[in-house]
């Protein structure tokens, strides 16, 4: 597929000055798609609102990729008693630097998507949850949701409509886990932010044992437009099976990195290659990590074709995560690269389960041992066997995500590391 | 045994119970408060935490769990200028352990130490979230500091010398924007 990205308006952060500013705002036709709603009621019920979000094919923008209107309908039928979003701005995966840009350039967006969400699913207050380390833009976020709710549209009986909620910044100090759902809640209630054993789901018994809905800030910032241009309009923008804006954080060794908003399913080599301006020094690429550290990297001669979404890269081997795209060039040490990634795994491991607590300590070590140029060749089964050990025997996905580099950097780097071990020679004793 | 010698003003007591107020249960509030007393005393070691369990009425090892598993709060006394050099995926392959071997050169001091003089913390850092503006560096969990040069570093540490932080730096957004 290929998208006209020269001609591309941007959405989610388009050039508008001052647009962080509520007055900007509102002058650009915010807020108006959330009047809308709460006006028209017998028109857009809440599940109206969930169904069009869900026809649009919005899927989470925070790794997953689960559709985000299908996840609002698990929410139970209200009982009176309170409901939650936790709006997730814990943004730590290596590589990934998306959000904020809303934070920055456009929070409006994001907080008339989460009132909309808050509407669609009978939410009583939201949490947005942005990590301690974004200081300066939990300020930006303080101030635009104060400015929400001094113009009548955080708080209760908005507008008249009969429609209250309440929306709160939460700040975290410095854990890449609590960007996992269940750490995130924990987190906001205070805890230290171990993942929780699901079931059950958080809309069954999510923060304080209520209802709760999880979705990135990307994800609620594209529910205005959503509503604006209708289902139908935001399921044509892009890949089929993953609509809609995109933003594309790139990283790493190509002339112009930077965040980019275009739609799904941009060429990798175009990004590469032309928005960003190629690679820097007239290099030649050798990797590409296409979204965030955890998904598996591919080499070079595997990015022909390939596009920016999930269909065209699980075919390749990998997957889309946060489209926070990490570009390696031919100068790089692969062996360097993945023992700073498994670094980075041991140190966000929460320590909770065996398996990851352990085999991210294994996986670091081992690692090191090759970068240091002690490795033999048995070294390597033993990482790909430390991978198996992992997947898929924890609460949270956090020791996948550390085994996934890993097992793929290797297989698919194999000669770099095959370079620095010494081969194996078993003495017969 | 030290002798407590943290306290919370009656105005900040108020914000406390404002912060309260936003959570359905007051154990919530353990992180923002933990944050209030950051900013307030530099750190959040035994004493603060103490301090921030009693504000609460929370158990102290509760707070001590809270405090010791977020890497942001300072269990002990830090340098008056925290720079937390991002070291992670995106600033590694940028060059960021360059620049944070050129502090601990330029500083005389190792990775986690501070200054004789107590103005410096120098510490290598998980993904801060500026990949694209790599490498970069974070100054006391605040000001973020893009595009770090050598040049870069050495301007930023004279500035700090004078207690003057760099000014924000606008997140550069090149699409369209040129």
């Amino acid at each position: 597929m290929s998208v006209d990205w020269k001609s591309y308006t941007p959405q989610l952060i388009p050039n508008i000055p001052d647009l962080h500013k509520i007055s900007v705002y509102e002058a650009n036709g915010g807020y108006a798609q959330y009047r809308k709603v709460l006006a028209e009621q017998t028109t857009w019920t809440p599940e109206a609102v969930t169904t069009e979000v869900k026809n649009s094919g919005l899927r989470g923008r925070g790794g997953a990729g689960f559709n985000t209107g299908l996840k609002w309908s698990f929410m139970p039928k209200p009982d009176g008693g309170p409901r939650y979003i936790a709006a997730n701005g814990d943004e730590s995966e290596p590589g990934t630097f998306k959000d904020r840009t809303i934070f920055e350039f456009n929070p409006h967006s994001f907080i008339e998507g989460a009132l909309i969400a808050a509407y669609a699913m009978r939410i009583t207050a939201v949490y947005v949850y942005i990590r301690g380390e974004y200081r300066s833009w939990i300020r930006m976020m303080e101030a635009a949701i104060a400015d929400a709710y001094k113009a009548g549209h955080i708080g209760s009986n908005i507008h008249g409509s009969g429609f209250s909620t309440d929306m709160y910044v939460h700040s975290g100090a410095g854990a890449y886990i609590c960007g996992e759902e269940s750490s995130l809640m924990e987190s906001l209630e205070g805890k230290r932010g171990y993942p929780r054993v699901k079931p059950p789901f958080p809309a069954q018994k999510g923060l304080w044992g209520r209802p709760t809905t999880i979705n990135n800030i990307e994800s609620l910032a594209n529910v205005p437009l959503i509503l604006q241009i209708g289902a139908q309009a935001y399921a044509n923008i892009g890949a089929k099976n993953h609509p809609g804006p995109l933003l594309y954080g790139i990283s790493g060794h190509v002339n112009k990195p930077g965040v980019y908003e275009f739609p799904s399913g941009m060429s990798i080599e175009t990004l590469i290659h032309d928005v960003c301006g190629g690679m820097r020094n007239g290099k030649k690429l050798k990797a590409v990590i296409p979204g965030g550290s955890s998904t598996p990297p591919l080499r070079a001669d595997q990015i022909s074709g390939v596009t920016m979404d999930s269909d065209s890269l699980r075919t390749a081997g990998s997957m889309l995560g946060t489209a926070g795209m990490v570009v390696m060039d031919e100068d790089t040490d692969m062996v360097d690269v993945l023992w700073r990634i498994s670094h980075f795994y041991h140190h966000e491991s929460c320590g909770q389960c065996t398996p990851c607590r352990e085999g991210t300590g294994w996986l670091e070590k081992t690692l090191h041992k090759i970068k240091r140029g002690d490795g033999e060749m048995r070294d390597l089964d033993l990482l790909l066997d430390l991978c198996t050990q992992m997947e898929g025997r924890t609460i949270c996905a956090l020791a996948d995500a550390a085994a996934w580099p890993v097992r793929y950097t290797v297989t698919r780097f194999r000669e770099d590391f095959e370079a620095r071990c010494k081969s194996t020679i078993y003495a017969l004793a | 045994m030290s002798q407590t010698t943290y306290a919370f003003t009656p105005d900040e007591l108020a914000d406390v119970e404002r912060i309260k107020a936003r959570y359905p249960h007051h154990q919530s509030a353990v992180m923002p408060v933990l944050w209030m007393a950051q900013d307030k005393f530099g750190h959040v070691d035994a004493d603060v935490q103490r301090l921030v369990a009693a504000t609460l009425d929370l158990p102290e090892s509760h707070v001590h769990g809270v405090a010791t598993f977020y890497t942001q709060y300072f269990k002990e006394k830090q340098g008056r200028y925290v720079l937390d050099v991002c070291t992670c995926l995106s600033c590694h392959i940028g060059g960021g352990y360059e620049m944070l071997h050129y502090l601990e050169e330029k500083l005389g001091i190792q990775e986690g130490e501070t200054t004789p003089d107590g103005k410096f913390t120098v510490k290598g850092v998980e993904c801060l979230g500026a990949c694209g503006y790599a490498p970069m560096m974070q100054i006391t969990n605040d000001v973020f500091v893009n595009h770090l040069t050598t040049d870069k570093l050495d301007q930023v540490i004279e500035s700090l010398k004078k207690d003057e932080l760099p000014a924000f730096e606008p997140i550069p957004l090149v699409q369209n924007r040129a």
